[in-house]
């Protein structure tokens, strides 16, 4: 039973004395609390818009859009796609297959991290959520390489490959492409998952407040321990 | 050369036709294919003497000039010295110059494509090019020395200065783009007041365009294309749209507009019983008094008048198997007194302007009594012209 207790505290931490559950309950709430947050509000994240682009040309009065979520593209996606192919640019549903198929596992997955960081007390709590703090920054890279991959890989077989040259549309603010102008923005559901990372940032810093005396207390009454 | 069919797994038309990167401007020398024809240098096809190509090749008569590839539109200035074209992909029109043309033909040139033909060359030709915007297809000019490109892609016409002998015309540059004005949507053709001719004259471009969206109310998914009006008369940057106007039938392409007092057309024939065809007065013109019917056989006869408000006679009997010919003389004289002659049953129908003859014939097969009327609303009394092609079983 001792032995158990040992694997159990060197893998998830010690666990906190009921004495100081009781007297210094804030101090343990506030990372649980954080984090949980940031875990509700990341998967909340999944059911809005992480990218909009508008654009404009003269024969479109009303404009064009399409808004990226994480597992699909809204918007005037045929018609983008119907004017993309005179200059020979893949159908937008061939850009990030395999993201868009495995992102709701995957933000599950990370929700699921941030979880399981609440419940371990050593700093692996960190190892565990960093995935989750960079996955913004992973979005916006994958947004990226697919539009630089789409945008620089034209065919030039197609109708119109000799006045369009390859080109990256900006991940953010204002593009023009032959007749159209672009406008590209970051919408709330990536500005949620933004602010899921700086939330576990938060944290894990509350976090680590919260357990490090715990854990130094541990270290030092095993030394005692071998010691005697 | 491109031929199509993706069902063969082909590139498709659209892509495999622009995939040179140029295309070739045709000049034809009018004097040597008289000349040839002459000479009976000519093959027959059809009974019609053709030029071949290895001919037009061999003989001078065909040279190519590089253009910006998917050309639209070789308009050639009103003075006949230059020749504008515009590559649809290309910002520019392209602007050649006529005595260069004839200078570099006269020198010679030791480029040939595929079947012969001498290609001159590019800069030799070229006066110069001029970038108007995106998508240019066919340029129209007018009296004070501009040229006026319509824009595909920036849905826009382009004014812009010429050269040569019309720069004392106007106040810029030579060969500058002055302005665009947006049109509703999608131009293809223009047209200005006797624009491609040697005298451009008149204060109005219209912009044809394909598209029209949102500049009508919507009454379903099938939209009228859009013809524009624009005052062009002020030179300048000033170039505004003036009008729109509804097309029903698309898609409106070549339209002139010439000065209305170049018009001298008659207001009504200028004797009763008139042939337009042959424009004289029909020898089979039906005078009033003449008007029955007659059979010889199953030959049936009808001489009829028509006047506000009927038609003489009013009673015509038949049987099936009768062949008819049937005489019509409108015998109105005033002006714009059309009436129509509708015979259902039998397929038919005419107008009949006033004094117009028309002889119509026709085989009857169905038994019946069938109405014949009037189909241009002629009078008061119009609904009241009217009469019975009635046909009895044989």
């Amino acid at each position: 039973m001792q032995r158990i207790n040992e694997i159990k505290e060197k893998a998830f931490g010690p666990r906190i004395p009921r004495e100081i559950v009781f007297r210094d309950r804030f101090r343990f709430i506030l990372p649980t609390l954080l984090m949980l947050t940031a875990a509700v509000v990341l998967f909340v994240s999944t059911f809005f818009p992480y990218w909009h682009m508008d654009m404009e040309a003269p024969q479109y009065p009303r404009g064009l859009e399409m808004t990226v979520f994480v597992n699909h593209v809204e918007g005037d996606v045929q018609e983008v796609d119907t004017l993309n192919h005179y200059i020979g640019m893949r159908p937008l549903s061939e850009a990030g297959e395999l993201e868009r198929s495995l992102a709701v596992i995957a933000i599950g997955a990370l929700v699921m991290l941030v979880v399981a960081a609440i419940f371990i007390h050593n700093p692996c709590a960190l190892l565990l959520t960093w995935p989750v703090i960079l996955y913004p920054g992973i979005f916006l890279l994958d947004l990226w390489y697919w539009m630089q991959n789409f945008g620089m890989n034209l065919d030039d077989s197609a109708p119109l490959s000799s006045i369009i040259e390859p080109f990256v549309p900006p991940l953010i603010g204002e593009g023009k492409i032959a007749q159209f102008t672009t406008y590209a923005s970051w919408e709330s559901g990536l500005w949620m998952s933004a602010g899921a990372s700086v939330l576990i940032i938060l944290g894990i810093f509350f976090h680590r407040r919260a357990y490090k005396p715990l854990l130094d207390e541990a270290k030092a009454n095993r030394q005692q321990h071998e010691n005697q | 050369m491109a031929t199509g069919g993706i069902e063969d797994g082909n590139p498709p038309l659209e892509a495999g036709i622009s995939q040179a990167d140029m295309d070739y401007l045709h000049i034809f020398d009018i004097k040597k294919m008289t000349d040839a024809v002459a000479a009976g240098k000519t093959d027959l096809i059809n009974g019609f003497p053709v030029i071949s190509l290895e001919t037009a090749a061999s003989e001078g008569i065909l040279h190519f000039a590089p253009e910006p590839k998917s050309p639209h539109g070789a308009d050639v200035t009103p003075d006949g010295e230059f020749v504008v074209v515009s590559g649809k992909l290309d910002p520019h029109v392209t602007v050649y110059s006529v005595p260069k043309i004839k200078a570099a033909i006269a020198a010679g040139t030791d480029e040939r494509d595929v079947f012969g033909v001498g290609i001159l060359d590019f800069d030799t030709v070229v006066e110069v090019q001029v970038e108007v915007g995106l998508g240019p297809l066919h340029t129209q000019f007018d009296n004070q020395g501009y040229a006026y490109t319509s824009l595909f892609l920036d849905s826009a016409v382009a004014r812009w200065t010429l050269g040569g002998s019309f720069s004392d015309l106007h106040s810029e540059p030579d060969w500058e783009l002055i302005t665009k004005t947006p049109v509703h949507y999608n131009i293809g053709h223009l047209a200005t007041a006797e624009g491609d001719t040697v005298s451009p004259d008149g204060k109005y471009l219209v912009a044809m365009n394909k598209w029209s969206i949102d500049r009508f109310n919507v009454v379903g998914p099938l939209l009228p294309q859009n013809f524009q009006l624009l005052d062009i008369s002020e030179g300048g940057e000033t170039m505004p749209v003036i009008y729109d106007s509804p097309i029903g039938v698309g898609e409106p392409h070549y339209a002139q507009i010439i000065k209305a007092d170049k018009l001298k057309a008659w207001e009504v024939y200028p004797e009763v019983g008139w042939n337009p065809e042959t424009m004289s007065v029909d020898p089979r013109a039906v005078a009033p008094g003449d008007e029955g019917v007659t059979r010889s056989g199953n030959e049936v006869t009808v001489k009829s008048t028509l006047i506000r408000s009927h038609f003489t006679p009013e009673r015509v009997n038949v049987k099936v198997g009768d062949h008819v010919t049937w005489h019509m003389t409108n015998l109105e004289t005033a002006f714009d007194a059309t009436h129509g002659f509708a015979l259902p049953g039998q397929n038919i129908n005419l107008s009949l302007e006033p004094g117009e003859h028309q002889t119509i014939e026709f085989d009857v097969t169905d038994e019946g009594v069938f109405t014949f009327y009037c189909t241009e609303f002629c009078s008061a009394l119009h609904l009241e012209m009217a009469g019975f092609f009635m046909v009895a079983p044989n």
